[in-house]
């Protein structure tokens, strides 16, 4: 069955991203790349340390993936602005993420900054992907202001605690034509598998996988999740009741009387 | 004279244009990029930037990230 999402003119076959943090070696990641299939990567961009040269992250990305930068480290719209030029400078191609965080515990986004940035981007020929907290004026602004998608967050960045915004994430999908990406807090392939039932169009999986025991196991789990959730949405889940209902049939039993 | 690499005060010589800088501190000068006082600096033009006492310079890269 053909499913793809189109963002920003491209056709995506996988509903999973990746991002590439937190991975304890670089090597493990072209291999979790390929168990998940991704075809949207993120990547994060910050000062050279000339005493500690790292690794080109680049390198370890699978050819043909989209590389998204985040604007990780921008408090305003204006850092985020800045930092998504240079993204796009290093080569990565025109996608962005906007995060744009002044709240060092729970890591919030500020939503008011973050409309402003995707207004900015999005009218300089950006694919902008929004990290915000899920609220629906919020969205419609994102909309308004050219995003390409709505990226909620299901629950504070890394700490794998799932879909905690559920009922404002299901309020999103039902109300705004974009894609609604679940990005931050998704923990365990079933709560990506959940996101993906309720009509998510895609979620975005760093932690989880990254700091799994096994993150190229975790990135084939959540692949599978990602792929029995969205079918489940597509096949159209039956009611919810409140009280028992027999599936097998209430006739024909065999009693003494 | 003094400039202002990546939030730190550096001492470099005088005349030293971008290029050199890269290449005096072993950068790969495909990987990174450079912003000269807060504007982005094509890699075209990192020969014929000389840098100047109290620029602000900002070597980047692409790291991990979520």
């Amino acid at each position: 069955m053909s499913d793809p999402l189109v963002i920003g003119g491209r056709e995506l076959t996988s509903r999973l991203f990746l991002g590439t943090g937190k991975f304890a070696s670089n090597r493990l990641i072209p291999g979790a790349v390929q168990a998940s299939g991704a075809q949207v990567v993120t990547v994060a961009l910050r000062r050279v340390d000339p005493d500690f040269p790292e690794e080109n992250i680049v390198n370890f990305v699978p050819e043909g993936c989209i590389l998204m930068p985040n604007t990780s480290g921008a408090r305003n719209a204006r850092e985020a602005v800045r930092i998504a030029r240079l993204g796009r400078a290093a080569g990565c191609g025109n996608w962005v993420k906007i995060e744009i965080i002044t709240d060092n515990r729970y890591l919030l986004p500020d939503n008011f900054e973050t409309i402003k940035a995707t207004e900015e981007l999005a009218a300089e020929g950006f694919v902008v992907l929004p990290y915000v907290s899920p609220d629906l004026m919020v969205a419609r602004k994102l909309a308004e202001a050219g995003a390409a998608a709505v990226m909620p967050l299901g629950a504070p960045i890394g700490s794998n605690r799932g879909l905690k915004m559920k009922e404002m994430i299901r309020i999103l999908i039902e109300e705004i034509s974009l894609p609604v990406i679940v990005d931050a807090g998704i923990g365990r392939p079933s709560q990506a598998a959940e996101a993906m039932e309720m009509g998510a169009a895609a979620v975005l999986v760093n932690t989880a996988i990254a700091t799994a025991g096994d993150p190229v196991a975790m990135a084939r789990a959540f692949a599978l999740a990602v792929e029995a959730g969205r079918t489940a949405f597509l096949s159209g889940p039956g009611e919810v009741q409140q009280y028992a209902r027999a599936s097998s049939p209430l006739t024909g039993f065999l009693r003494d009387e | 004279m003094e400039i202002i690499l990546n939030g730190k005060t550096v001492d470099v010589a005088e005349g030293l244009s971008i290029a050199d800088l890269v290449a005096q501190k072993k950068l790969n000068p495909q990987v990174v990029i450079v912003e000269y006082n807060y504007q982005l600096a094509n890699k075209d033009s990192w020969p014929d930037i000389k840098l100047r006492s109290g620029d602000r310079l900002e070597i980047l890269h692409l790291v991990g990230g979520g």
